[in-house]
């Protein structure tokens, strides 16, 4: 029995990391169609801003919680005013220029930092027991976050007017633009906000993994898969994606050792695209955001 | 049947002979050790050639052409390992890595994904290859008598001729095969996007739907030139593993597979010689950048992948020729116009 | 290819439904088509004649019905599916391979059924015939939009197709062109059955027989354009709207 709760903890876990790494990529491709190559990197970003804080003295869970979205968000309006906006409408453009960001950030941060961790933080929070087992008070707390930002970016996206006219500029750009919506502000503003949520989770996973300059190539692979798998409605497709990937990952990571468990995601994705190839939103739970 | 994209084969022949000449005068006058240095930069532009290929005349944005390259070198040194030699070793190398682009793209194009989740996708199977063949650090992941080895990878055996497996082929000679090799692999490209398979998988990348309306399963062309291209990039994974003595990991990760992006887009899409002569380039400048710590590779690759994505698209080549065209025009449509109207009278 | 006799069926829709969510832009269309038959389909915008052109071509799967091409079931078919059984299409929007020259694209689709020699015998043909030699060597890409047009047709008509399906062939046309196209038409009619869907009255005029008047996803009427130009009903749904 604690065995059982044991691996569903696992379980349930695993989903939730890979809805966190996705979730700001998703964002940002439901809401503007843009692809971003260098979603792996803001995590980087959260996770160094993070580890730079803390040296630095400042409480961990201020920085983990505020400084990091606030950081990598403010980049991400950055990279969207000088980079993103001159290729609207041009998605495979859009992709290599992300991707070129990518390896500008990874060779910024390489040089300011240098190519390897200098300190790490220790994630806090202690162990929990689940019988014979224990379990990481940290791991439940990550969970408790994505749990709380799914809702955070429900309300937002349901309730404020932000994000009824953001869903609004997303479908019709032009008529929004008719009404006097400012097109060019929302698309940076979902852009800085996609890029705040990267900017929390690499902060949040930090304790976690440590840093790297090229610590990203390690979360896209998965978020990629996971968007793409679950379709373009933000929460309900990254919510699918995450459940169906993160379960198939988990039960082989269980049954084969963790080589494979990535492996199976990976080919549980590309079967299922050959099936829906919108992704699961795509064909089911279409209204859905 | 002259035109802008399909290109005769002259300049091909062109290149090819300007290749061979570079092949017989090279080792005369330059020093091994930029011998052994030019095999790597040989074999990363066959990888560049298959991507210039698939992306630039299949149309089809592979971000994981290195997965393929990276395969037929593993392929490779675990086949040579195993049969105690080389030549089969190449065979096996290049049909690994055909029929793994063959599954990977029946599923891509059978179930239509658009390009930018081609793209996505492509990169995804690079990375996890990466992540994947990196943790086979233990005793019990071999295949036959090669042991994988983890992130520090495998030795490769060297090539040998293929009467005499004890008989390895010296740098020199290795370089005299890759030149040849990138050669064949050069003409055979022009040769088939000349042929009536190429023109109509260019066809598809112009409209893929107009080429449907004709009549053409558009998917088994794609699938087609997919799976050659893996084969021509599995030729150069062979070639870099010769070059380099080993094959680990780290072929697959982010940096490569953007790079050989990088080499295409620079050299331009829609030309064969443009991403080759890339490679080469790029090849020498990130290494006289390795000599010193103040401007990263990435960061360089970054500022050089942003700057063509936005200032110059097409690429070099392309835009070379097109410069070359506007300054001709004038000059040659007045030719034409006279010779049209001489054709009126007659 | 041996042609049939005249008369014989050749295009068959049974209860042909295509359903966008709510909305029912093609229902319940039964419609034949005889051998060397030129038909108009007309009517008003969002009638439904574009998605009815499209399930035929394969562009569309139907919701439900069923389509017969010379009694071969092609519901549901890929259009390259479509397209083997020797049907020519044109869409509405010009869909043609822009960075390659006029031959090129011509080239392209008489390759597709003919060997070399012959591929190249009709692409002159077709060139000389649709008159774009001063343009054989230009990129699609740089022409005007009538040009496009005409190439488009050039490809349709280098396939030596049985049946021809066009999709507002005379759009962006001038005049004169549109009078050219007019001809064409008749003279591709003189060995093959066409569908023809157009909003041009005058250019409808020129070339038919026998039109089929679409109304909100259904068949209004089938006659003779003098016919439905008379009838009342058919003047309130589309030419009222136009007069």
């Amino acid at each position: 029995m604690d065995l059982v709760v044991a691996v569903l903890f696992q379980l349930i876990y695993g989903i939730a990391n890979l809805a966190l790494i996705s979730l700001g990529l998703a964002i940002i491709f439901g809401m503007m169609r843009v692809i971003n190559l260098a979603h792996g990197e803001f995590l980087m970003l959260g996770g160094y801003t993070v580890v730079v804080a803390t040296n630095a003295g400042v409480n961990i869970w201020f920085a983990m919680l505020i400084l990091a979205p606030l950081v990598v968000g403010l980049i991400g309006v950055i990279v969207e005013r000088l980079l993103i906006r001159w290729l609207y409408g041009r998605m495979v453009d859009t992709l290599l220029a992300t991707w070129g960001l990518s390896l500008l950030l990874i060779g910024l941060v390489t040089s300011i930092f240098g190519a390897s961790t200098g300190t790490t933080v220790s994630p806090p929070l202690g162990t929990i027991r689940i019988g014979d087992y224990s379990a990481s008070g940290y791991e439940l707390f990550l969970i408790g976050v994505t749990l709380v930002l799914f809702a955070a970016v429900y309300a937002t996206l349901k309730l404020t007017k932000l994000g009824l006219v953001a869903r609004g500029t997303m479908q019709n750009a032009e008529m929004s633009s008719a009404l006097g919506v400012s097109t060019n502000r929302i698309y940076m503003i979902t852009f800085g906000l996609g890029a705040a949520v990267s900017g929390l989770a690499g902060g949040l996973l930090a304790p976690m993994t440590g840093v790297l300059p090229t610590i990203g190539a390690t979360y896209i692979a998965k978020a990629f898969i996971t968007v793409i798998s679950g379709g373009a409605s933000i929460l309900a497709g990254t919510a699918a994606g995450s459940v169906l990937l993160g379960g198939v990952n988990g039960i082989f990571a269980f049954l084969t050792g963790p080589t494979f468990g990535e492996v199976a995601l990976l080919v549980a994705a590309i079967i299922l695209l050959r099936l829906l190839p919108t992704g699961i939103t795509g064909r089911f739970f279409r209204k859905s955001i | 049947m002259g035109g802008s994209t399909l290109r005769n084969m002259r300049p091909v022949i062109v290149f090819a002979v300007l290749g061979l000449l570079f092949m017989f005068i090279a080792p005369q006058v330059l020093q091994l050790f930029t011998i052994i240095n030019l095999t790597t930069a040989i074999a990363l532009a066959v990888l560049a050639l298959s991507l210039a290929l698939v992306w630039g005349f299949g149309g089809i944005l592979c971000f994981g052409q290195v997965a393929f390259f990276g395969l037929g070198a593993y392929a490779y040194t675990i086949g040579a390992i195993n049969f105690g030699g080389s030549t089969w070793a190449i065979l096996v190398a290049v049909m690994v890595a055909s029929a793994f682009a063959a599954i990977l793209g029946y599923f891509m194009f059978f179930g239509r994904v658009s390009d930018v989740y081609l793209g996505v996708i492509t990169l995804t199977v690079t990375l996890i290859l990466f992540s994947l063949i990196r943790r086979t650090s233990g005793p019990e992941y071999k295949i036959g008598n090669a042991l994988l080895g983890g992130f520090n990878g495998v030795t490769s055996p060297p090539l040998n001729l293929p009467w005499d497996t004890r008989a390895f082929l010296f740098p020199e000679q290795v370089f005299y095969v890759a030149m040849a090799a990138l050669i064949l692999c050069y003409v055979f490209a022009g040769w088939l996007v000349n042929t009536h398979f190429g023109r109509v998988c260019v066809g598809i990348r112009e409209n893929e739907l107009r080429a449907e309306l004709l009549g053409y399963d558009t998917r088994l062309y794609k699938l087609g030139i997919f799976t050659v291209g893996a084969g021509i990039a599995a030729v150069g994974g062979v070639l870099f593993c010769n070059g380099v003595g080993r094959i680990t990991p780290d072929v697959f990760n982010l940096y490569n597979a953007a790079l050989t992006i990088i080499w295409v887009i620079v050299g331009g899409r829609g030309t064969l010689i443009g991403p080759i002569a890339a490679t080469f380039g790029l090849f020498y400048l990130t290494s006289a950048l390795g000599g010193q710590s103040v401007l990263n590779n990435n960061l360089v690759l970054g500022v050089i992948l942003i700057f063509f994505v936005l200032l110059v698209p097409k690429g070099i080549a392309p835009t070379l020729v097109d410069w070359v065209e506007a300054r001709r025009r004038p000059k040659r449509s007045a030719r034409g116009r006279r010779r049209r109207n001489g054709a009126d009278r007659a | 290819m041996s042609r049939k006799r005249r008369g014989e069926v050749v295009v068959e829709t049974r209860g042909l439904s295509m359903h966008f969510g709510g909305v029912r832009a093609v229902d319940q269309v039964d419609f034949t088509l005889e051998d060397r038959e030129l038909r108009c389909l007309i009517g008003p915008n969002g009638a439904g004649k574009s998605t009815f052109f499209k399930c035929l071509t394969g562009q569309l799967t139907p919701s439900a019905g069923d389509v017969m091409i010379r009694g071969l079931d092609l519901t549901g078919a890929e259009p390259h599916e479509v397209a083997a059984q020797g049907v020519g299409i044109k869409t509405q929007v010009p869909n043609v391979f822009d960075g390659l020259s006029v031959e090129e694209n011509i080239w392209l689709s008489a390759r597709r059924w003919h060997g070399g020699a012959r591929a190249r015998v009709l692409v002159s043909e077709t060139i000389e015939r649709l008159r774009l030699g001063d343009i054989r060597r230009a990129a699609v890409g740089r022409l005007a939009h009538g040009q496009r047009q005409w190439v488009e047709l050039g490809m349709v008509v280098a396939a030596e197709p049985w049946l021809v399906l066009l999709d507002e062939p005379a759009a962006g046309m001038t005049h004169e062109e549109t009078a050219r196209t007019a001809e064409l038409i008749e003279e591709i009619n003189t060995t093959s059955a066409l569908i023809v869907v157009e909003h041009d009255m005058q250019f409808i005029r020129m070339i038919s027989r026998k039109v089929t008047l679409f109304h909100e996803g259904r068949i209004l009427m089938e006659d003779t354009m003098e016919a439905i130009s008379a009838n009342r009903q058919a003047r309130e749904v589309y030419l009222g709207s136009q007069a």
